[in-house]
């Protein structure tokens, strides 16, 4: 068995004295494993970081094996996003959502995002809004989507403001009004085709959301807790968002 | 089957010896031949140096390096700096930076890095003992002594976080070009961090 991809290296685990185990997100073999011989060595180390965009040759005598692979670095990603704190927290936060799809399953719209994603996640102020689009990319591969379309009460497309906890769908802020408090609160840059770019509030509103949802489908039944990259993402964004409030009051001083 | 070529004793120092890193079957045959041929030059006072060391070493409950006193001889050296801790993740990292001399400091030893394909979280690591000997107020300048991996980095900027309440310098290793490094050979990541770092000259 052979084949030849693209990949975005997700990690990689010591394997022996010499040899890496590799995970990948592929282009059309999904999220997959394979041993890198000599996938320790000074040479191969910096290629194998985690965000490397990676052209890969797996080898295996049968399919089901694990494999062995032969990468070679198309894009070096690493080094620059390892300065930004939030970027190795919004990497390690993706590729732990990654793996809750399963090896080998090819979710090619899941591949493009993270080939933009990667591009700009040293870019704090897009980071936030790019994770939220991702997990709900996420849900929606897992099969539990969120509606964010039109209300799901009166079928207007117009000033949706919020999302059924129960339902996942969304709700127009008239008719969601009476219920608001149970509501969760749905950010405008979420709604498709809205163009607008989020706030750290609206950011902040979307990852409750999306939270909310992956608490329930997936960390609930699966009984695993929420990756502690996330917190730490969501934390280096406040942190970044505290750092731009105080440097525009200074200079609005 | 293979056919046990000597005494159940020497199979065992054959086996043992073949678990030890750099050395697999064979040249643990050949390491095992060789210490039995020099039994009294080398095997005898090799055997007597490990039972000596599997019988003192100790994990200083300060910093977390291997001595074979607790608290370490670092740890106790009155000479150094004890305002400045160099954070390492493993005692041969530890090892490496006293071979080069640099700096007169102390340790403290991660025991590893955050990572989550093996299941290694803050609480897996020398963390919560950092926190406390900084919490002493003794030190001043903590040194983020990493690996230049995602995983080394990440832990990295968790440290920074977990440290920010108080009032010490956090500073971290440069990254860039090797003594010794030819650009053409670096990859493209080495050197655009070479370049972020730039100092004037």
């Amino acid at each position: 068995m052979e084949w030849r991809d693209e990949g975005i290296i997700l990690g990689t685990r010591k394997h022996g004295e010499t040899s890496a185990i590799l995970e990948v997100m592929t282009r059309a073999h999904g999220r997959h494993l394979g041993l890198v011989r000599g996938g320790r060595s000074r040479k191969q180390q910096p290629v194998l970081q985690p965000g490397n965009r990676v052209d890969l040759l797996w080898r295996a005598r049968l399919d089901e094996h694990l494999g062995t692979f032969q990468a070679e670095a198309i894009e070096m990603n690493a080094a620059r996003l390892m300065d930004s704190a939030v970027a190795v927290y919004g990497l390690q936060t993706m590729a732990a959502h990654l793996r809750l799809l399963p090896e080998r399953d090819a979710h090619g719209g899941l591949y493009e995002a993270l080939s933009v994603m990667i591009v700009h996640l040293d870019d704090a102020d897009a980071a936030g809004e790019l994770v939220a689009r991702f997990e709900l990319l996420i849900l929606d591969e897992l099969g539990f989507g969120l509606d964010l379309s039109q209300c799901a009460a009166t079928g207007t497309k117009q000033d949706l403001a919020y999302v059924s906890p129960k339902s996942g769908r969304a709700v127009s802020r008239e008719a969601g009004a009476p219920w608001r408090d149970k509501m969760l609160a749905l950010p405008a840059f979420l709604q498709r085709g809205s163009g607008l770019r989020g706030d750290p509030a609206a950011v902040e509103d979307a990852f409750r959301l999306t939270g909310f949802f992956f608490t329930r489908h997936v960390y609930e039944p699966r009984a695993i807790e929420q990756p502690d990259a996330r917190a730490g993402f969501l934390a280096a964004l406040r942190k970044h968002h505290a750092t731009r409030k105080a440097i525009a009051g200074d200079n609005a001083a | 089957m293979s056919k046990r070529i000597a005494g159940p004793e020497i199979e065992r120092l054959i086996q043992l010896l073949a678990k030890v890193p750099g050395l697999g079957p064979r040249s643990a045959r050949r390491a095992a031949l060789h210490l039995i041929k020099k039994k009294e030059q080398l095997l005898s006072p090799l055997a007597a140096a490990m039972g000596e060391a599997a019988d003192k070493v100790r994990i200083c409950s300060t910093c977390g390096n291997v001595d074979t006193s607790d608290p370490c001889m670092i740890c106790t050296d009155p000479r150094r700096d004890a305002a400045t801790l160099i954070v390492v993740e493993d005692v041969s990292d530890l090892w490496a930076l006293e071979r080069a001399a640099a700096m007169n400091v102390r340790y403290h030893v991660l025991g590893g890095t955050l990572s989550p394909l093996d299941g290694v979280g803050p609480d897996q690591l020398n963390i919560r003992s950092l926190i406390d000997r900084v919490a002493g107020g003794e030190v001043k300048e903590i040194i983020l002594a990493v690996n230049a991996t995602v995983e080394g980095q990440t832990t990295a900027h968790y440290l920074t976080d977990q440290l920010s309440g108080f009032d010490i310098k956090v500073t971290r290793l440069a990254h860039g070009v090797p003594v010794g490094g030819e650009l053409d050979y670096l990859d493209e990541g080495t050197l655009a961090a070479a370049l972020r770092a730039r100092t004037a000259f």
